[in-house]
């Protein structure tokens, strides 16, 4: 890892309240070039909250952000995403009614060549098909009927292996992954275990959010403890122990002097 | 696939056995055992169906009941020619339904409009296509005004269109005086205003070009719907706003446009209004917001907003006009007719929730 290298994310002093929830609370991230760093902490310490206001959807009230050192004020996910940052929400964020397809191409949908995309703006389904039918065989989660078929009909496992698809086929700067494999079975997490690996051969970084401590400490090159809004440290998982990692993000141990890791 | 070279980080250890497991995707078995959810599958899958269905029954039913004064070419292309309006304002309530709203004020906008293009041709002696063309932009105005308290003010559509609805009318009874323009002023002033009540025959129907326009709304709006981004945005919004918003849709401005294109669908039924009635009244259409809702309610497309395709709304128009005309003919008082639409009306919103409850 350079350590000299400028963050792919760094983000200082991010303020977030909803009415008297202060859902994050002077808290600083950082994502360095070419790392998996994976995001731990306790159910509403603030971790969703944190990555939201990373990519955009929603807007911090204090800090400030850089993104490869410049600074960012993202206002909608769409800037962020036009910047090649995909985001794997926990709640998903997809169109229930609308085909597999539509939903991997949601506002970057491809138009037929010629006239008829156009002057008809019509859409190229094929390709749109074909592409999210490649995307889901190379995850191994062609378990589908059918591309065309409505996300609704589909299970919840199915469904964030959509989602995982839609955010792997399009980033180039950073995918966040909020819980990507919390309704996986045991060979669709290993599936996606082994897309980040993937990912990260191809030079993106990746930030994980989970609560498995095996994944977390098979995948991560280090691993951002956030407790009470705050990240708390940021480890080596070769140094330390998954119970040590639960201690720290429970409270129940101190967390090492923070240095520069 | 890079391979993980220190064992200990390699996964847990129950997962060594997945490289033996059964390779396989999970095949489906079609677990919908009964008929009634095979039924419930294939109505989920094609909303249009139900419509479908219903009006053939129904034909077949008058058909049998009225005989060959339901059944001819004449009275079929009647039954076109009394739902083209009504069925253009679906067209444009069906838009908004889609995104999940309610537009109260479609017949208002409508009515409005039409007393616009009659006042500046008939009594202003602008030329027609200049006063239509004012006509139709005020419909675009109207419609992006309820779409911007609706997206910006962030008001519920069913209260700011119930507002905007009264604030129209208000201002159709002001501009008309409450008068009608006779349709004989307009026949010398400007006939060009009723151009879509012209028709021709072929066999033994009477096509009105309201008809054909109310045909090419759908179509058109079938095409945007389905084969563009816009459309499949359109869908998105309605199911789940927030999920549109998330997966990059910008989806104030995609309300806006839906809005906007919805009163400028009622300007245009405003004009051919003129046709089909042949004179311009404030008074008429009052109950149209209400019956384009119907019309949307029984073609099948979900008042929660996402689900249902347009084409449906022309059915459920369609519907409506072959009870209308097939009670009359076999002689059932008036009464029965509107008893018989708010029947259809609720066994439409009972198969829609029906529907909604299939089973992943
Ligand atoms: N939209 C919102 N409105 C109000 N409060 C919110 C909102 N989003 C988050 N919060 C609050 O912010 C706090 C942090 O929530 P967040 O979702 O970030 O937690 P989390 O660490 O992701 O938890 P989990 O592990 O359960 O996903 C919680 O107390 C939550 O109630
Ligand atoms: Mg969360």
């Amino acid at each position: 890892m350079t350590q000299t290298a400028t963050p792919v994310v760094q983000a200082r002093g991010i303020v977030k309240r909803y009415g008297h929830v202060t859902a994050i609370d002077h808290s600083d991230f950082e994502l360095r070039a070419g790392e998996v760093l994976a995001v731990i902490g306790d159910n509403g310490a603030g971790k969703s909250s944190i990555v939201k206001a990373i990519c955009g959807a929603t807007v911090p009230d204090q800090g400030e952000i850089l993104i490869e050192g410049k600074p960012v004020r993202f206002t909608s996910p769409i800037e962020a995403r036009d910047m090649g940052i995909e985001i794997v929400y926990q709640n998903l964020a997809l169109s229930p009614a609308l085909s597999i397809a539509d939903n991997m191409f949601t506002g970057r949908e491809i138009r037929k060549e010629g006239w008829m995309g156009k002057y008809l703006r019509m859409l190229d389904k094929p390709a749109m098909e074909k592409f999210a039918r490649d995307k889901l065989t190379e995850l191994g989660l062609m378990t589908v009927q059918s591309i065309k078929q409505p996300v609704e009909t589909l299970s919840g496992g199915q469904r964030q292996g959509v989602a995982v698809a839609r955010a792997a086929a399009f980033a180039t700067k950073f995918i966040i992954m909020d819980e990507p494999t919390a309704a996986l079975g045991v060979k669709e997490s290993r599936k996606v275990l082994e897309l980040i690996q993937d990912v990260r051969a191809r030079g993106i970084p990746i930030i994980l959010i989970s609560h498995n401590m095996p994944h977390v400490f098979e995948v991560a090159d280090r691993i951002h403890i956030h407790r009470l809004g705050k990240r708390l440290c940021t480890i080596d998982p070769k140094d330390y122990t998954m119970s040590d990692a639960v201690a720290f993000m429970t409270g129940a141990k101190e967390p090492p002097a923070q240095d520069a890791a | 696939m890079s391979e993980p070279t220190n064992p200990a980080r390699s996964g847990q250890e129950f997962e060594q056995d997945l490289n033996r497991s059964d390779a396989r995707v999970a095949e489906f078995e079609v677990q919908n055992h009964t008929l009634l959810d095979r039924i419930q599958h294939l109505l989920h899958n094609n909303p249009t169906l139900v419509p479908v269905i219903v009006l053939v029954l129904s034909l077949v039913a008058f058909g049998l009941i009225a005989g060959g004064k339901f059944f001819s070419a004449f009275n079929l292309s009647l039954i076109l020619q009394q739902v083209s309006i009504i069925g253009i304002l679906a067209a444009a309530q069906s838009l908004i339904i889609i995104t999940a709203g309610i537009d109260l004020s479609v017949a208002a906008i409508m009515v409005l409009m039409s007393v616009v293009m009659g006042n500046l041709a008939v009594f202003a002696g602008v030329p027609s296509g200049f006063a239509i063309l004012v006509g139709l932009a005020g419909g675009v105005g109207a419609g992006l005004m309820n779409g911007w308290l609706i997206t910006r003010v962030k008001l519920p559509p069913f209260i700011t269109t119930l507002g905007t609805w009264s604030i129209f009318y208000a201002l159709l009874l002001w501009l008309s005086g409450a008068q009608s323009i006779r349709g004989q002023d307009i026949d010398t002033e400007a006939p060009f205003l009723k151009f879509f009540g012209a028709s021709f025959d072929v066999g033994g129907a009477r096509i009105t070009l309201s008809s054909i326009l109310m045909i090419v709304v759908f179509v058109v709006l079938w095409y945007m719907l389905n084969k563009t981004a816009w459309g499949r945005h359109v869908y998105a919004i309605g199911d789940d706003k927030e999920a549109a918003d998330l997966s990059g849709i910008r989806t104030d401005r995609t309300l806006l446009s839906v809005y906007g294109l919805s009163g400028f669908i009622c300007a245009l039924a405003g004009w051919a209004s003129i046709g089909r009635v042949g004179s311009i009244s404030p008074q008429s259409f009052y109950e149209g917001n209400l019956d384009s809702i119907t019309a949307v309610v029984i073609g099948g497309i979900s008042l929660f907003g996402g689900r249902g395709s347009i084409m449906g709304a022309l059915f459920g128009a369609l519907i409506v006009g072959v009870f209308r005309s097939g009670l009359r003919l076999s002689g059932v008082d008036v009464l029965w007719q509107v008893f018989a639409i708010g029947w259809l009306i609720i066994i439409a919103v009972a198969i829609d929730q029906w529907i909604r409850r299939v089973s992943a």
